[in-house]
């Protein structure tokens, strides 16, 4: 039988995790880390949803969304490194006074 | 073999609560590339082999070398050194190594069943995802090339730093 409840409700619970993950944590790099938390969550609700209707089109989406979470890395990590060479500290609320 | 499912939903899940309460970046990269890991294996269980190994590939190998090589980038500095030896201390490995000791043992245990076969019988190989990825998602992929392109671009663009002219006649010259 295959779990296709219990993998969404992972899904929901790593996804959640993500969120939390974002809000809470005040490390630019710890969010970039929940993005790609809750980014893998979304893939895994495809993947299982097309497990259940036996379609490859979820794990299609899937490579989707690691392209396009691989994109997001490489310039959200270049965005940390700029940051970081202008304020000397990878804090939210530091950013938070910008203007513009 | 639901209960690879289940113990693999545990470990991910466990990993991933780990990773959000690190305070140091390191020690959340063990834990979030351990949970990553732990996906790998339910989508195998899934009946989804070829996203699980991009799974390993792409997601815990390319992009978390992103996020070690910018850990390792902001760590220059005089508190270095004393982070070098924080991380070293052999009681911040024990929590990502029994989570993978635990993946590894089911991985042992499938694979010791005998039949490489996942829970389902019918899984969706790479074969039926790259014909549907370059049969009716045709545009998505050219869509994806253009966002991968944009990203490169982006990020040289964000971190191109201005040298001074001295310093690159001197490197040409030498």
């Amino acid at each position: 039988m295959l779990p296709i409840r219990e993998g969404f409700i992972l899904s929901g619970i790593l996804f959640t995790l993500g969120l939390i993950g974002v809000l809470v944590r005040r490390n630019l790099v710890f969010a970039l880390m929940s993005i790609e938390v809750m980014l893998n969550a979304a893939g895994l609700a495809f993947v299982v949803a097309g497990t259940r209707w036996r379609q490859p089109d979820g794990q299609v989406v899937f490579l989707f969304i690691l392209a396009m979470a691989a994109a997001e890395v490489s310039v959200g990590l270049a965005l940390v490194l700029e940051l970081y060479h202008q304020y000397k500290s990878l804090d939210t609320d530091a950013i938070s006074r910008m203007r513009g | 073999m639901t209960i690879v499912f289940y113990a693999s939903s545990a470990v991910a899940i466990v990993a991933t609560v780990l990773m959000l309460t690190r305070l140091h970046a390191v020690h959340a990269l063990l834990y979030l590339i351990v949970s990553l890991l732990a996906i790998a294996v339910i989508f195998y269980d899934l009946g989804a082999p070829f996203v699980a190994a991009l799974e390993v590939i792409i997601y815990a190998g390319a992009i978390m070398v992103l996020f070690v090589f910018v850990v390792m980038l902001l760590n220059l500095g005089e508190q270095a050194s004393r982070a070098e030896r924080a991380l070293l201390t052999p009681s911040m490995w024990i929590g990502p190594s029994v989570l993978a000791v635990i993946l590894l043992a089911e991985f042992i245990w499938i694979l010791m069943r005998g039949s490489a076969r996942p829970m389902q019988a019918a899984s969706i190989g790479p074969v039926e995802v790259g014909v549907t990825l370059f049969g009716s998602y045709l545009i998505g992929v050219e869509l994806a090339s253009m966002l991968l392109l944009g990203g490169l671009v982006g990020a040289y663009h964000l971190g191109w730093r201005k040298v001074p002219k001295t310093e690159v006649t001197h490197a040409s010259h030498s």
